[in-house]
């Protein structure tokens, strides 16, 4: 059967669970599922959350599935967060209609459900917090426009058609587009997943494919700098403008290879959720939406405290 | 003809030795291991936490279970002949979005909609196992090429949005519902698990008892030999490939009836975590031993893993690493035995 040496293996996974701590049972707990937990997004949103649990006295727990096409896993964690009789959750649906089920079940068990980020379709959840992406993203084109001389040629960098920030992103830039920029004529628009490598790719090729082009959105970190990497190697000058913040995007923007970005709240997104649980738990009412809020950076207000406070590397 | 039916007379010869070897040969000791392992893991979370063997917690396993299991049946097939499918991930998804476009765009009865599903899995299964017997390339390059195009094609075909069920009233029910429930209301298996464990006994007697299933093995062992001895070799690996690929089509009806949707951009990686029970569970990546008992259990390991790390609120990043970990165990375990022998 198990020899000494598999036991001893055996006993170090042990170890490790042991150490890396398990739940205690006195706290408020409140676990957030989100969309991901890789992106720096995520963390910034993460770290909101802990700082707010901490000034509460809660414990919270942060996850997420690896890419956001995994609606089946972000199922199976939100169904393991309630076996654990939660007091709250806040959940970041990839698809609201798969959870569904889940969230009744939770609503029949008095679990306040706080949704954020892109929220979930449904009555259940108590508030959302979020950013409204659709006047975000307007913002930047309305940036962009002003950059290029209200006129010209310009092409969208978006990290996927499906989900709803990818969605209201790339609507919220060409609708402000046409409705108040008619010269600005949009050439392109194409999907990178988000990944560096794809979205640099796209640059070029659609740097090679209209030669009067004279600016690119990328919608999300990784469009974003993936865009700043293509433009760079295509060696052509033309007005970036991202969305989120990273550390390569903000080094982008001081450099001047990007003219600067849109920055969401992801701390205040992750404060706002747990907030709002408590203030649930302890009967407040809640609005339906909270908005965490958008910002507009650049080189001349990056080192700005209010800015700098809502961007992370 | 003589030839194949002399095969056949030396296997039925070893039926005895092979029983024996089923209960104490090397393949019952890495399941012995296997399921010792899972075991293990049981009795740990049940102590570490008390929500881990709470019935819905339980109930919560099985279900997350049901897709890879079936999923990890599919690559057990493949596996044993020396094979690797890295499609089965994405063949599911491209099934779940063919059942949505007989179900919802044409509005077909479900019935319908359940053979399309599997017929496409059979299909792209066979189409697999031609680009790898008949043309020759390598199973792992087929295999991620029909990856990558199934991928695009479910993007395709659903216009990147996901399809909604919503007009098959009773699609849910093959996954979600519980027919178990019924009859003892305080233990609601979903159908998701009854269906992974009904293929999984469908497929441990094909694998065992039918000329399929011992032309899997022969494969695996020494594809020359039974080659040699006037066998279609051809012909039987894309029968083999056909299979696995309508199993992948059970999957894709699984998870689309969870979700009540076809996600088009889900199933890529899922192949890797299939091969990982796989292999956990004793099938060796080099062909000619395996078993379906082990598969599941190898199944089970990863997700009764993943649900207690999680239960335990560990650390994401460390989940991960406790997972991978364990894939490298039960490998080495399998090194460990093969030397013995």
């Amino acid at each position: 059967m198990l020899n000494r040496r598999q036991f001893s293996a055996a006993v170090g996974v042990c170890a490790i669970l042991v150490m890396s701590g398990a739940a205690r049972a006195d706290d408020i707990y409140i676990p957030l599922i989100s969309k991901g937990f890789q992106h720096q997004f995520w963390q910034a949103v993460k770290a909101g959350a802990e700082q707010a649990a901490k000034e509460g006295n809660a414990k919270i727990s942060f996850e997420g599935p690896e890419t956001e096409a995994m609606v089946d896993k972000q199922i199976d964690m939100l169904s393991a967060d309630l076996a654990k009789h939660p007091n709250a959750i806040g959940f970041a649906a990839l698809d609201s209609k798969a959870a569904i089920p889940l969230l009744k079940k939770a609503q029949a068990e008095h679990i306040p459900v706080i949704a954020f980020d892109s929220g979930v379709d449904s009555d259940i959840p108590l508030t959302t917090c979020t950013t409204d992406n659709l006047a975000a993203a307007g913002l930047a084109a309305d940036k962009m426009a002003e950059m290029i001389g209200d006129a010209g040629e310009v092409a969208v960098i978006v990290h996927d058609q499906t989900s709803r920030t990818g969605i209201d992103r790339r609507d919220g830039f060409l609708n402000e587009m046409k409705a108040k920029h008619p010269n600005v004529k949009i050439v392109s628009v194409q999907y990178g997943a988000g990944d560096h490598l794809k979205s640099a790719e796209i640059a070029k090729a659609m740097i090679q494919a209209n030669p009067n082009l004279k600016g690119i959105f990328g919608a999300n970190e990784g469009s974003a700098e993936g865009a700043a990497i293509g433009v760079k190697e295509s060696g052509k000058k033309l007005v970036l403008i991202g969305y989120d913040s990273g550390k390569e995007q903000k080094e982008a923007i001081i450099s001047g290879a990007m003219a600067g970005a849109i920055t969401q709240n992801p701390v205040g997104i992750g404060k706002c959720v747990v907030e709002s649980a408590l203030k649930a738990l302890k009967g407040e009412k809640l609005p339906k939406v909270i908005d965490t809020g958008f910002y507009w950076y650049d080189k001349s207000n990056i080192t700005d405290p209010k800015v700098a406070a809502v961007l992370y590397d | 003809m003589t030839m194949r039916s002399e095969a056949l007379t030396m296997t039925k010869d070893g039926r005895l030795s092979a029983m024996k070897a089923r209960f104490f040969g090397p393949t019952a000791r890495q399941k012995l291991l296997a399921f010792a392992s899972l075991v293990l893991l049981l009795i740990f979370f049940s102590f570490a936490s008390p929500v881990f063997m709470q019935i819905d917690n339980i109930l919560g396993i099985l279900q997350s279970t049901a897709v890879n299991g079936v999923l990890a049946i599919a690559c057990t097939f493949v596996i044993i002949t020396g094979g690797i499918d890295l499609s089965v991930g994405t063949l599911m998804t491209f099934c779940a979005v063919m059942a949505g476009v007989f179900l919802t765009y044409w509005e077909l009865p479900m019935w319908i909609g359940v053979v399309a599903a599997i017929a496409t899995g059979a299909l792209s299964g066979v189409v697999s196992g031609t680009l790898i017997a008949k043309m020759k390339i390598p199973p792992f390059i087929a295999t991620l090429g029909m990856m990558m195009l199934l991928k695009g094609l479910s993007l395709v075909v659903s216009g990147t949005r996901p399809i909604y069920f919503n007009n098959t009233e009773n699609f849910p029910m093959i996954s979600q519902d519980s027919l178990i429930g019924l009859a003892l209301p305080n233990l609601p298996i979903p159908n998701a698990v009854l269906i992974l464990f009904a293929l999984a006994a469908l497929a441990s007697v094909v694998l065992n008892r039918t000329a399929l299933g011992r032309y899997t093995f022969a494969l695996g062992s020494n594809e020359e030999a039974v080659r040699l001895s006037g066998v279609n070799v051809d012909r039987w690996k894309i029968a083999i490939y056909g299979l696995g690929g309508s199993i992948c089509g059970v999957a894709g009806l699984l998870i689309a009836s969870r979700l009540n949707s076809a996600q088009p951009a889900l199933g890529q990686g899922y192949e890797l975590e299939a091969i990982a029970a796989v292999v956990i569970g004793g099938t060796s990546l080099s062909g000619g031993a395996g078993t379906i008992l082990g598969t599941i259990i190898g199944a089970f390991i990863m997700s009764v893993l993943t649900n207690g790390l999680r239960i335990l609120s560990v650390a994401q990043e460390w989940q991960t690493v406790v997972t991978g970990v364990i894939i490298i165990l039960a490998v080495y375990a399998d090194i460990l035995r093969r030397r013995k022998v």
